[in-house]
């Protein structure tokens, strides 16, 4: 059997886990701590690979995360010592190793690999969590630079109403407003666009031109224009979905093939009939990329304009206010909701694009 | 029916022509559009004052106010020229002044960005772990507003004494960076099978097939996701001007001109960050194009 | 230690006769899909001197390209004994004994033709001054001098394939492993890039496996036809195709021929049933 140099590495951690002192108040969790993460080590230098094995490793190296997790309160009058830091680093690299190896786990069925998938980029977040939380606290790095995951838990579950409202105001209002505007413009003078080459040749470079500029920068504009309500925020968001949305559908409906195109033209079709029937369907998986290019950007302008002037409720307006109270507790709150709300309309458009586009080869299994 | 037509006029009948009749449409809009926004406040002065304005006066009036709620096109312009043209370039209220000063945080942040993103992607095309591990978690990032991260990155550093060019850069960086690592893990994996295939029968070491064939295989990705990159890089570092409270650059003067309704101020700003963008994703593109050309790519 | 007794007695007789190049021993291969095993090859036997053109011919699925990549350690077989000059496939790869032409060209764009040619010579370590030579003299040899600094688009379709004959010639390897390089050809151009091979056998004097779906091209180059057959994919007969050295493309009129292509023919039809309903 081939011994990984991360195994030993840990195996070497874990021992000055054992020796050394790890500081703290020496409770029952800083007695047992050192024993699991050793365990952990000598599964992984020592025990044969085996699921058996690497669901041992899983379970006893979280075990003694969460052992270290609940030691950190013990650290209030001493920072912890060096034991307690060789631990930390030695179940990290067994967590790594632990994730190599249920990468190169080959599994026959779908549904355990579909698991295992899953799985992988959770671990790899859950440890970016609990190391953040580790250092940070373990270190006592100030909470103004950086609060620890448990801080800003707490902040999100002490301030649901006020959340809550700011997600209504900037999600709900500002950037659902504006995308559905600005996605039903951009459509709509695509399909006019579509139909006058000469609109076509001129229009398109100056969109694609477009989607490069920093439209954001209109925001104080709009501000002026249409005052500090959500409206001035989901002008901003109309004017930068609309581009994209464009554009993209421009290039949808040149999408279908002149072999299909000719054919409907022996059926003798008319212009709509070939729109409906044959040239959006083909379009829709440009449409439904500019649907998904569009769903961040909306959150973005909406979020952004707020720096611009506000009234004082709204996500970008919550930012830019605690961080100016440095209460980055809040800042990073509302970053979770906005993320949270960012990945969730992305995979929602992106389901709807599954159930309308299943025939597109992506998605053929 | 079509005659035959030489590649220059062939280029001025599909380009040329259309996009500058549209821009042209455009800045007649433009003038239209702010004639009839400026008018009522003329309409309100001449009421005020007891009088009535002839439409040929009202019409030159809303070409010249002082804070007009749309300027007129050559107001702009006059802006433009006066702010680069007239003034030193250290002057705080040149344009090029702030242009510079948000261009060398926009550069900085985009080379690192882009450096460490390459990086990245490297370390994911050969890692099996890192794939499955951090790559989703990469592709998400592709869907969250992460630039509302900016003004916290700004606070917090200026509270630790980091001030001045390189926070907006961290800013241009975390954001271009992002492209670059999916744009880059996608053109390392485009090789087909058979050219894969082809290196093995090859006995070719790992640097062997990176450096003949996944690294030029790359590149058209690489220069497709760099002007999505220094595009998002710009955004950032005129976002990162903002919290400081107006001190320099682009976004300070986008923040002065709305504290002080200094419409013109706004849109000579907006027109000057479009152009530096304009420019740098062409300058890309240019680069791409030649570096395509010598790579023999079909024009 | 039963191996290396075998390959040294393998190795002694090619001193007194003719030299084995390659050697499958009841050899398989199953692939593990999401619908269950598939036996790509089943008891595969096959032996091919030093020097023979040997053809695969069969229907699609019956193996004949998974036998070829696993005779260039593209595939790992599941059972069976396979060598190649005397070693493992993996073995022989390394020591780079083989050139292999694929279905398409496989040109890389971004280089030139003589560029791509100078693909293989540069993984080797070959010196600047030699790759120059070693390009202009396989250029010469398949028809393509003048076209150097071209990127393969410019080039005709029968001209990139020539291209990539060239490419896996440079390296000179004694063994050439050609997967359908013409399929994609029209039958104008194929046949000429058959004489031109045929040409190219003669002089060069390597060992050629080449597979194929169509049974005149294989009757025309092949000194002998292994033909294949599907589900498991088996060697269904070999058959020796004596036609002689000169080999004009009119041969293809004369009743030796006819006769040969027929008994491939009957081969496959017997090897095949055609009442199978495709999954």
């Amino acid at each position: 059997m081939k011994r990984s140099p991360l195994a030993i590495l840990s195996l070497l951690l874990a021992l000055g886990g054992l020796i050394l002192p790890a500081g703290g108040d020496g409770g029952v969790l800083a007695q047992m701590a050192p024993t699991v993460i050793f365990v952990a080590a000598a599964v992984a230098v020592f025990v044969a690979r085996s699921t058996f094995s690497l669901v041992a490793l899983l379970l006893l190296v979280h075990v003694g995360a969460f052992m270290l997790l609940g030691m950190l309160s013990s650290f209030a009058a001493a920072p912890p010592l060096l034991g307690y830091w060789c631990m930390v680093v030695a179940a990290w690299l067994l967590a790594w190793l632990a994730v190599q190896r249920l990468a190169e786990f080959t599994v026959t069925s779908r549904q355990l690999q579909k698991l295992v998938n899953l799985a992988l980029p959770l671990l790899f977040g859950a440890w970016l969590l609990i190391l953040w939380e580790l250092v940070v606290r373990g270190f006592g790095v100030p909470t103004i630079l950086l609060p620890p995951p448990s801080m800003i838990a707490s902040r999100i579950a002490a301030s649901v109403p006020t959340l809550w409202a700011d997600f209504q105001q900037t999600y709900l209002k500002a950037a659902l407003a504006g995308y559905a505007m600005g996605c039903g413009a951009g459509f709509v003078a695509a399909i006019i666009v579509d139909r006058v080459p000469f609109l076509r040749n001129g229009l398109l470079p100056i969109g694609n031109l477009v989607a490069a500029l920093p439209v954001v920068g209109i925001a104080p504009i709009m501000v002026m224009w249409f005052g500090s309500y959500w409206q001035s925020k989901a002008a901003v968001v109309v004017i930068m979905t609309f581009f994209p949305m464009l554009v993209n559908t421009v290039a949808g409906l040149a999408a279908s093939g002149a072999m299909e195109r000719d054919l409907m033209r022996t059926y003798g079709s008319s212009y709509w009939q070939t729109l409906v029937k044959l040239r959006l369907p083909a379009a829709m998986p440009f449409i439904f990329n500019a649907l998904k290019i569009n769903s961040t950007l909306a959150l973005i302008g909406a979020i952004v304009a707020e720096f611009f002037g506000s009234p004082i409720v709204g996500m970008g307006f919550r930012i830019s206010a605690e961080v100016g109270r440095m209460n980055v507790d809040m800042v990073w709150a509302e970053i979770f909701v906005a993320a949270l709300a960012g990945s969730l309309s992305y995979g929602l458009i992106t389901l709807v694009e599954r159930a309308v586009t299943f025939w597109h080869p992506s998605y053929r299994t | 029916m079509t005659e035959a037509r030489g590649p220059i006029v062939q280029f001025c009948f599909d380009r040329v022509i259309p996009v500058g009749t549209i821009l042209l449409v455009i800045i007649a809009l433009w003038y239209v559009f702010s004639v009839v926004l400026n008018a009522p406040f003329e309409r309100d002065q001449a009421a005020r004052a007891g009088t009535t304005i002839a439409t040929s006066q009202l019409l030159h009036n809303t070409m010249w106010q002082e804070r007009p709620v749309l300027p007129a096109p050559h107001q702009v312009a006059e802006e433009i020229r006066k702010t680069v043209f007239d003034l030193r370039p250290t002057s705080k209220r040149s344009l090029v002044y702030h242009g510079a000063v948000t261009l060398s945080s926009t550069l900085l942040g985009f080379v690192l960005g882009t450096l460490l993103g390459i990086l990245l992607a490297v370390a994911i095309v050969h890692s099996r772990t890192l794939d499955k591990s951090l790559m989703p978690w990469i592709i998400t990032s592709q869907t969250v507003p992460i630039l509302a991260i900016a003004p916290m990155i700004i606070v917090v550093l200026n509270a630790v004494n980091i001030t001045g060019l390189l926070p907006k850069a961290i800013i241009s960086t975390y954001l271009s960076f992002f492209p670059v690592a999916v744009g880059m893990v996608k053109g390392l994996r485009s090789p087909e099978i058979m050219h894969l295939d082809l290196m093995r029968t090859y006995n070719a070491s790992r640097s062997q097939i990176f450096w003949k064939l996944r690294w030029p295989a790359s590149m058209p990705y690489l220069f497709t996701s760099m002007k999505i990159a220094v595009a998002i890089s710009l955004v950032g570092a005129i976002v990162g001007e903002l919290p400081t409270g107006a001190v320099a650059g682009i976004g300070a003067r986008l923040l002065a001109g709305s504290y002080y309704g200094q419409t013109v101020q706004i849109w000579a700003a907006l027109i000057a960050a479009a152009l530096m963008a304009a420019v740098l994703v062409s300058l890309i593109g240019i680069v791409g194009s030649l570096v395509n050309r010598r790579m023999g790519v079909r024009s | 230690m039963a191996v290396v007794a075998l390959q040294q007695k393998t190795r002694a007789a090619a001193d007194l006769a003719r030299r084995n190049v390659i050697e499958v021993k009841d050899l398989s291969l199953v692939f593990q899909t999401s619908d269950g095993p598939v036996n790509a090859l089943s008891n595969i036997d096959l032996e091919v001197e030093a020097g023979e053109f040997v053809s695969f011919i069969g229907p699609s699925g019956c193996g004949k390209t998974t036998l070829l990549r696993v005779i260039a350690d593209l595939e790992q077989p599941t059972s069976g004994a396979i060598t190649v000059n005397g070693m493992s496939p993996s073995e022989a790869r390394e020591k780079r004994a083989y050139g292999y032409v694929f279905q398409a060209a496989a040109l890389y764009p971004w280089r030139t033709i003589s560029g791509n040619i100078s693909l293989p010579l540069e993984v080797m370590g070959i010196s600047k001054e030699e790759r120059r030579q070693r390009i202009a003299r396989n250029l010469e040899l398949v028809n393509l001098s003048g076209f150097e600094k071209k990127f393969p688009w410019q080039l005709s379709g029968g001209m990139q394939q020539r291209a990539s004959i060239a490419r896996a010639l440079s390296f000179d390897p004694d063994l050439l492993l050609m997967d359908e390089p013409f399929g994609a050809l029209d039958e104008i151009v194929r046949d000429h890039l058959n004489e031109q091979l045929l040409k190219l056998w003669a002089k060069t004097q390597k060992t050629v496996i080449f597979v194929t779906h169509s049974i005149p091209e294989a009757v025309f180059l092949s000194t002998k036809i292994v033909v294949m057959s599907p589900r498991p994919g088996r060697i269904h007969e070999i058959i020796d195709c004596d036609l002689g050295a000169e080999r004009p493309l009119d041969i293809r009129e004369t009743p030796k021929f006819l006769e040969i292509a027929h008994r491939v023919r009957e081969g496959l039809r017997h090897g095949h049933s055609y009442d199978e309903v495709h999954a």
